[in-house]
C-alpha cells in the first residue's frame, strides 16, 4: 500500500509529463510548412558536399590512413563518420539554438504554453524530441549514402544510427541551454565560430593523435570529438572500451543541457 | 451562487521585481460564479496580480490559494482548470486559427477528436468560423482578441482570467466580447478581469477592487463603490472663458465637492437639477450644462487621481 501510494503518483506524473512534452513536439509537426522542407534538405546536402570534396577529393591525394584499432582505411571512410557526427550536431543545433531562441524571444511562443499545465522542462524535452526528429532524418540519410559508397557495412550503419541519435540529443540539449543565454541574434555569430572550430579540429579531418599532447587533450574533451570517436569506432572498427566513455559523456551532456535549459527557461518565463 | 470555499484567496500578497514593488500586500477573495474585477491605472499591479493567480509568477510574499491549492507546488493541476487571456495576445503565428485552438487543447491533454470538436464550437462562439484556416497574422486586433478568448476556453475552465480583454478594440468588437463574457458568466464560469474601462467594470463585474500603486484602495460592487466614493449625480459646467478657475470660487459650498478641470467644472451633488438652479440663482451663466449620474469613472478618478501614470 505504502509503496503503491509512493510510486503510483510518480508514475502518473511521469506519464503526464511525457504526454505534455509530446504535445510540444506535436505543435511543431502542425507548424511544419512546405518551405521548411527546403531547410531540411540543406542540412543533409552540406555534410555530403564535405564528404565528396574533402573525403573523396582530398582523400585521393592522401591515400589510406591507420585508425586506432590498427586497421587501415581509406581517407573517405575516415572522414565519413566525422561528417555524420557533425551533421547530427548541426542539425540538432540549428533547431535548438536559432529556432528555439526565436520562439522564446521573438515569437513569445512559450508565454502562451506556460499558462497550460505544460512546464518548462517538458517544453525543453518536447522541443528536443522535435529537433531529434530532424537530426535523425539527416543521420539516416547520410548513413545510407555511406553504405552505398561502401564506406561502412549495413550492420555497422544500423548500430551507428542510434549512436548518431544520441549525438544529436546531446548537442540539442547543449544548444538549448546555450540559447537561453543568448541576448540577440549577434550572439549567434559567436556560436557559429565555436561550432566551426569544433567541426575543423575534433578529429574530423585529421586524427587527434597527430596533434601536440596538450592540444590533443583539449580536443579530446570537446563534445564533437567524443561524438566522432564514438561513431568512427562503430563504422570502421571499435577501439576497445573507449566507446563507453563516449556514451557516458554524451548522456551527461544531454542531462546537463536539459537541466540548465529548463532551469533558465523557468527563470525567463515565470517572472 | 456562492460556496463557502473561495476559489481564489490572497492574503498579504506581494510581488517585487528587484527594488520595485508591483503588488504591495493585497487581500482578495473571489467566490465561485462571480465576475470579479481589478480596476486601476497602468502600473497599479493588476497584471502582476493576474500572473500570480495564473500560476506563472511566483509570489514574493503572502499567501495565495487557488482552487484550494498552492500555485507554486500545484501549478500544473491549477492551470489545468484555468483559462487565461493575457494582456498581449500570444497566439502561435506559425499556426492557423483553428490549429491555435486544437494545439492549445493538446497542451491540456485533451484528445484530438474532442479538441477538433471543441475548436469548431469555440470558433462559432467567437464568430471566427469563416477565418478558421487563415493564419493569425492577417487577423484584425479584435479577431485576435476573440481567438485568444476562445483559446482560454478550450479546456472548459472553472475560472477565466482576462487581462484587459477589450483594450484596443473598436466598439463593435468590444460589445461582442462583452456579450460572450456575459454568456460565460451565465453558464456559471467564474470570471476575473482587469480593466481600466469603467463601463466594462460596471457592465460585467459583480464585485471589484480598485488598485493603485500596488495596493487596494477600495472594494465592493460597482453600485456600492459609487455610493461610497461619489455622489448620486454630477453636474458638468463649461464656462465660455479662458480659465474656469474664477468661477469655481463662486461655486464653493455647492454640493459635496467641486472639481476644477482645465475645460470644465464638476459639481458632485445629490440632486443635479437643484444644483443647476442654484448656479442660476448665483447669477452664473455657463455656456454648457450637463447633469449626469455618477459613474465608476468618477470613483476611479477620485481614488486614483487625475495625474497621468504610465
Amino acid at each position: 500500500m505504502s509503496v503503491v501510494s509512493l510510486v503510483l503518483p510518480r508514475l502518473v506524473d511521469v506519464s503526464a509529463a511525457s504526454r505534455r512534452s509530446a504535445s510540444v513536439t506535436e505543435r511543431n509537426v502542425a507548424a511544419l510548412r512546405s518551405v521548411y522542407w527546403l531547410l531540411l534538405v540543406s542540412g543533409f546536402v552540406e555534410p555530403l558536399l564535405y564528404l565528396l570534396s574533402i573525403g573523396v577529393g582530398v582523400g585521393a591525394l592522401i591515400g589510406d590512413i591507420p585508425v586506432p584499432g590498427g586497421e587501415v582505411v581509406t581517407y573517405a571512410a575516415f572522414v565519413a563518420p566525422a561528417m555524420l557526427a557533425s551533421s547530427a550536431m548541426s542539425g540538432a543545433l540549428s533547431e535548438t539554438t536559432f529556432n528555439f531562441f526565436g520562439k522564446i524571444k521573438y515569437m513569445k511562443l512559450y508565454d502562451g504554453v506556460i499558462a497550460t499545465p505544460v512546464r518548462p522542462f517538458e517544453i525543453a524535452l518536447g522541443e528536443l524530441a522535435w529537433a531529434m526528429l530532424r537530426g535523425s532524418t539527416y543521420s539516416a540519410a547520410f548513413l545510407a549514402v555511406m553504405v552505398l559508397m561502401d564506406l561502412t557495412t549495413t550492420a555497422r550503419a544500423l548500430v551507428a544510427f542510434p549512436a548518431a541519435v544520441l549525438v544529436g540529443f546531446a548537442f540539442g540539449a547543449l544548444g538549448m541551454a546555450t540559447a537561453t543565454f543568448m541576448r540577440s541574434w549577434q550572439d549567434f555569430d559567436l556560436m557559429g565560430s565555436a561550432q566551426f572550430t569544433l567541426f575543423l579540429f575534433s578529429g574530423t579531418f585529421v586524427p587527434a593523435e597527430s596533434y601536440p599532447t596538450v592540444l590533443r587533450w583539449l580536443v579530446e574533451v570537446t563534445p564533437l570529438y567524443r561524438a566522432v570517436h564514438l561513431i568512427r569506432g562503430i563504422s570502421v572498427g571499435v577501439d576497445g572500451w573507449a566507446w563507453v566513455l563516449d556514451v557516458l559523456y554524451l548522456l551527461a551532456a544531454l542531462g546537463l543541457g536539459l537541466l540548465i535549459a529548463s532551469r533558465r527557461m523557468g527563470g525567463l518565463l515565470y517572472k | 451562487m456562492t460556496t463557502a470555499q473561495p476559489l481564489i484567496q490572497a492574503r498579504g500578497l506581494v510581488k517585487r521585481f528587484g527594488d520595485f514593488t508591483a503588488v504591495d500586500g493585497i487581500d482578495v477573495e473571489v467566490r465561485s460564479g462571480e465576475a470579479f474585477g481589478f480596476l486601476g491605472p497602468n502600473g497599479a499591479g493588476k497584471s502582476s496580480t493576474m500572473r500570480m493567480v495564473g500560476c506563472i509568477s511566483p509570489p514574493t510574499a503572502g499567501e495565495l490559494r487557488i482552487l484550494g491549492m498552492d500555485p507554486v507546488r500545484d501549478g500544473p493541476a491549477i492551470r489545468a482548470r484555468l483559462g487565461v487571456c493575457p494582456q498581449l495576445d500570444n497566439l502561435d503565428p506559425e499556426l492557423t486559427v483553428r490549429e491555435n485552438l486544437t494545439t492549445y487543447a493538446r497542451y491540456f491533454g485533451i484528445p484530438r477528436r474532442v479538441a477538433r470538436a471543441r475548436a469548431a464550437e469555440l470558433l462559432d462562439f467567437v464568430q471566427l468560423t469563416e477565418r478558421a484556416d487563415s493564419r493569425v497574422d492577417p487577423l484584425s486586433g479584435g479577431m485576435k482578441r476573440r481567438l485568444t478568448i476562445a483559446r482560454a476556453l478550450v479546456n472548459e475552465p472553472e475560472i477565466v482570467l482576462l487581462d484587459e480583454p477589450t483594450t484596443g478594440l473598436d466598439p463593435q468588437a468590444r460589445h461582442l466580447v462583452w456579450e460572450r463574457l456575459f454568456r460565460l458568466k451565465q453558464q456559471g464560469v467564474t470570471l476575473v478581469l482587469t480593466t481600466h474601462y469603467m463601463d466594462e467594470a460596471e457592465q460585467l463585474c459583480d464585485r471589484l477592487v480598485v488598485m493603485d500603486g500596488g495596493r487596494i484602495v477600495a472594494e465592493g460592487s460597482p453600485r456600492a463603490l459609487i455610493q461610497r466614493h461619489s455622489t448620486r449625480e454630477v453636474v458638468e459646467l463649461r464656462f465660455a472663458a479662458e480659465s474656469q478657475e474664477p468661477f469655481a470660487g463662486k461655486l464653493d459650498g455647492l454640493g459635496e465637492r467641486v472639481e476644477v478641470l482645465p475645460d470644465r467644472i464638476l459639481l458632485y451633488v445629490h440632486d443635479g437639477d437643484a444644483a443647476v438652479a442654484e448656479v442660476g440663482a448665483l447669477g452664473l451663466t455657463p455656456a454648457n450644462v450637463l447633469v449626469r449620474r455618477s459613474s465608476l469613472e468618477d470613483v476611479f478618478l477620485h481614488l486614483t487621481g487625475r495625474t497621468l501614470v504610465d
